[in-house]
């Protein structure tokens, strides 16, 4: 009993005197959490919504009775594969910088007719509902599994969509006086056993923007990174950021910049 | 109606591996929303059929978990057979699927 008592002691201690600046990889904890979810990943029901999201692309459906099948993803009408690796960018028919999720919603205003207010009431998944704007962005994603993110920089509002996003991350405020950088800035930070990524390194930002969307074994629903992002600024004690605004697609365009040429696995699995 | 479920099945030797992926809300009945008690709602029953022969019946309960998945492995099956997944809920709902099983790597 008093040996068991002193050896958790040891352990403790050890513990204690680890470096703070540990490599993500190297974490215990980390590695244990990526074994589970390559063996959740073998059946991944991201895949259900990937198949509701390519039948609602593909069927005519709202007011204007049309399906999204002439959507502009940036690679042409319609082009689906390859697209969301390649996005946020900049799109000329609204002058802006739009980030995948924020392109869909605005296809199925044009397209199909309905209408911002009612597709940003409820835009999260639930445990009985999943909006359709999420089942299409898992589809759309899906199309772009294994290829490198490459969004476009070329375009001055893409540049200034990545200087915006940029201090957006850095911006401090709120009842906590937070900002992404706080948690998101530094190497080596975690929250309770969660490892914290410094998405302004390359070779953690990718961490960002992989996985999502992604299914949430917690609760079984499906998430897209405007979630995500929503959910980041809701721990800040934040105003909630309005859904595919342009602050959040600049956001987007700071992350997934910093991760570009790396592979994009498809719609992940969570915790 | 319900969602189609989405079906592998690969064979390798004379094992083929099926996985099941399944759309179902699976509600155990203990859940509430807005105060008031979720009903329960669950698969009931699995079976699964090769070429039209029943390879195993499951009873399950509403323990297992929303979107469930159903890995299993059967014996004889050549590329190009057909397995064939029903669910049937408590609700009398009830799914059929297919697929084609594939040659493996």
């Amino acid at each position: 009993m008093r040996q068991a008592l002193m050896r958790g002691l040891g352990a403790a201690v050890a513990a204690a005197s680890l470096p703070l600046a540990m490599a993500q990889t190297e974490d215990p904890v980390a590695a244990d959490f990526d074994k589970f979810r390559a063996i959740m990943e073998e059946a991944n029901p991201a895949e259900l919504f990937d198949a509701k999201g390519e039948q609602l692309w593909k069927t005519p459906g709202g007011p204007k009775k049309a399906s999204l099948e002439k959507c502009d993803l940036g690679l042409g009408p319609g082009v689906v594969k390859g697209a969301y690796a390649q996005m946020p960018r900049y799109f000329a028919d609204v002058d802006r910088v739009m980030d995948a999720e924020a392109r869909i919603v605005h296809c199925m205003i044009t397209l199909q007719g309905f209408k911002y207010e009612d597709l940003a009431k409820k835009p999260f998944s639930s445990a009985t509902a999943t909006p359709d704007p999420v089942s299409i962005t898992t589809y759309v994603a899906a199309n772009s599994a294994g290829m490198k993110f490459a969004p476009p920089q070329s375009h001055p509002k893409e540049k200034a969509a990545y200087a915006a996003g940029k201090e957006v991350f850095f911006y401090r405020a709120g009842a906590f006086d937070f900002s992404c950088a706080s948690c998101h800035g530094v190497d080596g930070q975690r929250i309770r056993t969660q490892p914290l990524p410094n998405f302004t390194k390359p070779e953690q930002a990718i961490r960002a923007v992989q996985g999502w969307p992604g299914y949430r074994m917690t609760g079984g629903v499906m998430h897209t990174l405007q979630w995500r992002l929503n959910d980041c600024y809701r721990q800040q004690r934040f105003p909630e950021p309005g859904y595919t605004s342009e602050m959040l697609s600049a956001l987007l365009t700071y992350l997934t910049v910093n991760a570009q040429g790396q592979e994009y696995k498809g719609p992940g699995i969570k915790r | 109606m319900a969602d189609p479920m989405k079906i592998r099945a690969t064979v390798e030797g004379d094992v083929t591996d099926v996985r099941v992926l399944m759309a179902h809300p699976m509600e155990t009945g203990q859940r509430s929303q807005g105060g008031k008690k979720v009903p329960l709602h669950f698969i009931q029953n699995i079976t699964a059929q090769l070429n039209g022969k029943t390879v195993f019946s499951a009873d399950i309960s509403q323990a297992i978990s929303r979107n469930p998945v159903f890995a299993f492995k059967v014996k004889g099956a050549k590329a190009g057979d057909k397995i064939t997944v029903i669910w049937k809920d408590n609700k009398g709902e009830s799914r059929t699927d297919e697929t084609t099983v594939r040659g493996g790597s």
